[in-house]
């Protein structure tokens, strides 16, 4: 992997921001339109449905509120890491992505517990709309978390070594936003009933 | 220009037909200059030996104003038509004039049902008329449709009266007609609603008012029960 | 990573070093060690190479495209023949090739085409660097659309065949198999669609940084040539259009996974919810594939006119407002849909406004031909082609956008040679314009011209022939997917069939044509006379590189860039162009 030879426009960096990042940037973009499409769909749904509350009572909002905090540390965790790299110290920044990508495990194995139980209690994906939204919106949500983890896993593993230190910020932004579209589904689905 | 090939049948066929006239003089003159100082310039411009082009970077607004003008002026032009387009729409679309009659209109996949009111005027008595495939509707009276579907969405077209609406199942949409010429014609399913698309067409049947008010009582029930046939 | 706007060709192997990695050195310069053809043209990461796999594939599904097209038209011109090559055309039969021929035209050939291919290849050379910043992404993005290609080709061989809901795949036809009768093929059909925006997603993003980061030293962003921000542009909208309809994807296919119910009526869900996901994307994707096809006309047009482009400020800010209005456009496509008939009240404003920036474009390049020394080579009827017919398709656009008109025109052939008017300009006139304008840099040889200008009139003059008739029968009634109109007393008047007929023999003769190309184009490959590095005495960087560009793309070290990319016929110079590296 790392034998790869890479070509020079690799290294250029006409804007001053790194080229790591600013690919971030957009796939950040692009991301906020798609999360944007599902949300807003739900959101004229629920508008024009205020029966659904009673569906939506039947989530665990403390479950939500714990996994909201969870993705809260880890990204402070993701912000150390950053810190670490800034100063070029591989192996803590290292350390520091290992503990979010530990909050993004949390979160995933809190999720499986709750929808478990949710599915056992008879609310599975088809029973009716407001559970499709919900299993649709937080799967696409936890496909991201899942993802993140594991990018994560392979920038870590480098960083140790001391290559490639400048990733470290770009999957941190990347995991903020992560965090940021929980905090926009959490209310929606859990709070609001 | 659409009625000298497709007759206008309702009362605001005209006003579509006017619209679109409208809008062919206004892109018309706009095509046809673009296109002719566009074959000007390449007949005019061909290279000929000796002589280089002209180095103009267009950024000076004395020769901006080329484009700027014709740019101005197009913005004019869309006012207009946006004007008359939605002076159009609205009248069609979004006015409901008085009815006189209603008729229900339900797409299926892949038939029509078309549900007159029997002799005493109104939808969901018992002596409605339902007909697959066949809508009779009484020259120079107001109807409103409903119209409905069973299963996915189709649309409800009638050329000669320049009138179309989608149907959307689990809807009921409105809209209005009034026919002004008396005749058969068809009634097409615009909308894509799987392999029998193709296959559902329907006639509309425009008829003076006497011979509606005896097509109505040949097949009301009451005028089936003393076997009354005219 | 420090900034180093003026790296040369030795500053890179110094930061490549500090990452620990020695093999700087080979990723420039033509002294390779011989590569297996595996490696150097099917596994490659070389932009040219992977330009070239999205340009071949795209031919490929044109082929596709085009065969469908021939077979439902012969159905519809000779109801219940057995079309030669393909036999009798069933009522099923004829929604899936429809449906097929539209979805493989905009997503699998003009889309690949214009952006992929040629974004690919031109954007490094360009800007003057060797390669997309994120080359092995760009594999990937290459293998994701190849996959896509693969399961779209699949679906028509499996139980039920191919989809066949029309290319805009409105539920609940398109969500329940007991109305579309192809459970397996509407799946498909729709995970291919997505696969292929994932590819080019990957693709877009590496486009946009590539740009903004790796431009040539001293190239700013008004000396940047009009096709590459015509593709940058497209790439941005792109992402922000698509995203919508990817989420609406994902509820369309798990209601026809999972019997979920996001857009069935009868169980709280809501059909028109698609029509709006897909339309929010599908009009600004109209223009997706506009604007590199305008970016590509005013290279060509420049370069054969030998003048300056006529206020390139203004073909840049045109461009961005047309992305900018077409996001606000969308229910055109739906004013007799059963939207709020208030809505159409807007969406009719906004649609005539967005004609406001098409036509200074329009305007900024007849203005452009003024004064200029006009060379009537292939490219250049192409491109000259392209204003003349999409001028046409354009203005149609107004009819529609008149929501008064469009109770009429909705759904009917008006509205098909509307769009044909203007895809057919922008995925075949425009896109030939672009394989011949770089064929000498592409092949380092040259395509036949006489052959080049047979094919150009075969082309033109029989596609008008095939969509002038459709115009007249749009205007008089005829609905679209239709595969038999003898059902239909009004649509059967005489000379209606007539029209139906010659519409058909002008596309088989346009297919003729087509032969032409295809083998002018392969043999020119092998046989065509040698050309130079600067065949057409062009400006702008991707002629400063040999022909064709080796791996790496210049050899004698990076281009500087000293003046922007339209200094022709400059007062002050004895030679009529005025190259952009030339100091
Ligand atoms: C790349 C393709 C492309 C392009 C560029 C356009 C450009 C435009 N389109 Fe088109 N359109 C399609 C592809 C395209 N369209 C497709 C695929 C469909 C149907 C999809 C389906 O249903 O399957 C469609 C359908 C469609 C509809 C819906 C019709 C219906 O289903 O009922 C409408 C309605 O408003 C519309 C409008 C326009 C307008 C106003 C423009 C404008 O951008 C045009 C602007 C250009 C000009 C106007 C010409 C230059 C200007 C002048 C010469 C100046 C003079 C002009 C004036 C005074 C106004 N289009
Ligand atoms: C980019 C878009 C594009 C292009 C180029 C075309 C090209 C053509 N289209 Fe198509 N068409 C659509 C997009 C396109 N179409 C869409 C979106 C629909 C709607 C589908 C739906 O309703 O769901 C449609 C529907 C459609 C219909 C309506 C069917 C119906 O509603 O019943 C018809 C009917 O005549 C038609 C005809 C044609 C013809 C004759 C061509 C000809 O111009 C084709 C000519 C073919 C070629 C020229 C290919 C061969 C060329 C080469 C091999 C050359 C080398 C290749 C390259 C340079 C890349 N098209
Ligand atoms: Cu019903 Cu088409
Ligand atoms: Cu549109």
């Amino acid at each position: 992997m790392s034998s790869f030879p890479r070509p020079i426009a690799t290294t250029r960096s006409v804007t001053g921001i790194s080229t790591g990042k600013l690919a971030v940037w957009w796939l950040i973009a692009s991301e906020i339109v798609i999360f944007g499409g599902v949300l807003g769909s739900y959101l004229m749904h629920r508008i024009g449905h205020p029966e659904w509350a009673s569906h939506a009572a039947h989530t665990n909002t403390w479950a939500g509120a714990f996994n909201t905090l969870v993705l809260l540390t880890s990204s402070l965790f993701a912000v150390l890491a950053h810190q670490a790299a800034d100063q070029k110290d591989g192996k803590k920044a290292a350390k520091f992505l290992y503990l979010t990508v530990l909050g993004a495990f949390t979160f995933l194995i809190v999720k499986s517990i709750e929808w478990t139980g949710e599915i056992q209690a008879g609310y599975t994906i088809s029973s009716h709309t407001f559970w499709s939204f919900y299993y649709t919106a937080a799967g696409i949500h936890g496909v991201h978390v899942l993802a993140g983890a594991i990018i994560m896993l392979v920038i870590a593993s480098d960083a140790k070594k001391g290559v490639d230190l400048q990733r470290v910020e770009a999957v941190g932004l990347y995991w903020h936003f992560v965090d940021i579209v929980w905090i926009f589904l959490f209310p929606l689905l859990y709070i609001a009933k | 220009m659409i009625s000298k090939y497709v007759e206008s049948a309702s009362s605001f066929a005209g006003d579509i037909d006017h619209l679109i006239w409208l809008v062919t003089v206004i892109v018309g003159f706009w095509f046809f200059l673009a296109e002719g100082v566009l074959f000007y310039f390449i007949l005019r411009y061909t290279a000929q030996d000796g002589v280089k082009g002209q180095y103009i970077t267009g950024e000076d607004p004395k020769q901006k104003r080329w484009v700027a003008w014709p740019h101005y002026l197009t913005l004019l032009f869309d006012v207009w038509i946006i004007i008359a387009a939605i002076t159009v729409w609205q009248h069609v679309k979004q006015a409901m004039p008085q009815a006189d009659s209603t008729v229900r209109i339900i797409a299926q996949q892949w038939a029509w049902t078309f549900v007159h009111p029997g002799p005493d005027g109104k939808l969901d008595t018992p002596d409605d008329i339902k007909l697959v495939d066949e809508l009779h509707v009484e020259k120079g009276k107001t109807y409103h449709f409903e119209l409905q579907s069973r299963d996915v969405l189709h649309s409800f077209s009638v050329p000669v009266f320049r009138l179309k609406q989608d149907a959307i199942p689990g809807r009921t949409i409105r809209g209005w007609f009034k026919a002004t010429m008396a005749g058969g014609f068809d009634i097409q399913c615009t909308e894509i609603c799987g392999i029998g698309h193709a296959l559902m067409p329907a006639r509309i049947l425009i008829e003076n008012h006497e011979d509606q008010a005896a097509w109505v009582m040949s097949k009301s029930p009451a005028a089936a029960a003393t076997g009354g046939t005219p | 990573m420090s900034s180093s706007s003026t790296a040369t060709a030795q500053a890179p192997e110094a930061e490549h070093d500090a990452h620990g990695h020695g093999h700087g050195h080979d990723a420039h310069g033509g002294h390779h060690a011989p590569q297996s053809f595996f490696h150097k043209y099917l596994y490659s990461t070389d932009h040219k190479i992977i330009g070239m796999q999205y340009l071949f594939t795209g031919m490929f599904m044109a082929l596709i495209g085009g065969f469908t097209v021939y077979a439902f038209r012969m159905q519809m011109a000779f109801p219940g023949m057995s079309v030669p090559g393909y036999g009798r055309v069933s009522a099923g039969d004829y929604n899936a090739l429809v449906t097929t021929h539209g979805s493989v035209m905009i997503f699998w050939v003009a889309m690949p085409v214009l952006i992929a291919a040629l974004g690919n290849y031109l954007i490094p050379l360009m800007i003057g660097c060797d390669d997309m910043v994120f080359p092995r992404l760009n594999r990937l993005s290459y293998q994701i659309f190849l996959l896509s290609v693969i399961v779209l080709i699949a679906s028509f061989f499996v139980d039920g065949g191919a989809f066949g809901g029309a290319w805009t795949s409105y539920p609940p036809l398109s969500a329940k198999a007991q109305y579309n009768l192809t459970p397996l093929g509407a799946p498909m059909c729709l995970t291919a669609v997505a696969l292929e925006f994932a590819a080019f997603l990957m693709g877009g993003i590496n486009f946009v940084t590539t740009v903004m980061n790796s431009r040539a030293p001293g190239m700013k962003m008004f000396d940047v040539p009009i096709v590459i921000w015509s593709i940058i542009i497209a790439s941005i909208l792109f992402m922000a259009s698509v995203g919508p309809l990817i989420a609406g994807a994902i509820m369309l296919l798990f209601d026809q996974t999972l019997g979920t119910a996001f857009f069935d009526p009868n169980k709280g869900g809501d059909p028109v919810l698609w029509q709006h996901l897909f339309w929010f994307f599908g009009h600004p994707e109209v223009y997706v594939v506009l604007l590199p096809a305008m970016g590509i006309v005013a290279e060509v047009i420049v370069t054969f006119s030998r003048k300056k482009l006529f206020a390139y400020k203004t073909v840049l800010y045109t461009m961005v407002g047309t992305g900018v209005i077409s996001f606000f456009v969308w229910a055109h496509h739906q004013f007799v849909a059963g939207i709020d008939p208030r809505m159409a009240n807007i969406f009719s404003v906004t649609t005539l406004l967005v004609s406001i920036p098409v036509a200074e474009m329009v305007f900024v390049y007849i203005a452009t031909l003024y004064g200029g020394s006009i060379r009537l080579t292939t490219p250049m009827l192409w491109a000259l082609a392209f204003i003349a017919e999409f001028l046409l398709g354009g203005v149609t656009g107004i009819y529609l956008g008149s929501s008064g008109a469009d109770i009429y025109f909705h759904d009917t052939y008006f509205v098909l040679a509307h769009f044909h008017y203007t895809f057919f300009p922008i995925a075949f006139i425009a896109v030939f314009a672009a394989l011949t304008y770089w064929f000498p840099k592409m092949f380092g040889r040259y395509m036949n011209e006489a052959w080049g200008k047979v094919h150009f009139w075969g082309t033109i003059i029989a596609f008008n022939f095939i969509f002038i008739p459709l115009f007249l029968l749009g205007a008089r009634g005829d609905h679209r997917r239709i595969y038999d109109y003898t059902h239909f007393p009004d649509l059967m008047k005489p000379g209606m069939q007539d029209l139906r007929v010659l519409a058909t023999v002008s596309l088989v003769v346009l297919l003729c044509f087509q032969v032409i190309f295809v083998v002018n184009y392969f043999l020119s490959m092998v046989r065509g006379p040698k050309a130079s590095a600067n065949p057409w005495k062009a400006n702008t960087l991707e002629w400063a590189a040999p022909s064709p560009p080796p791996h790496g793309n210049f050899p004698d070290g990076l281009p500087t860039v000293h003046r922007g990319p339209y200094e022709y016929s400059h007062p002050d110079r004895q030679e009529d162009y005025w190259p952009q590296n030339a100091s």
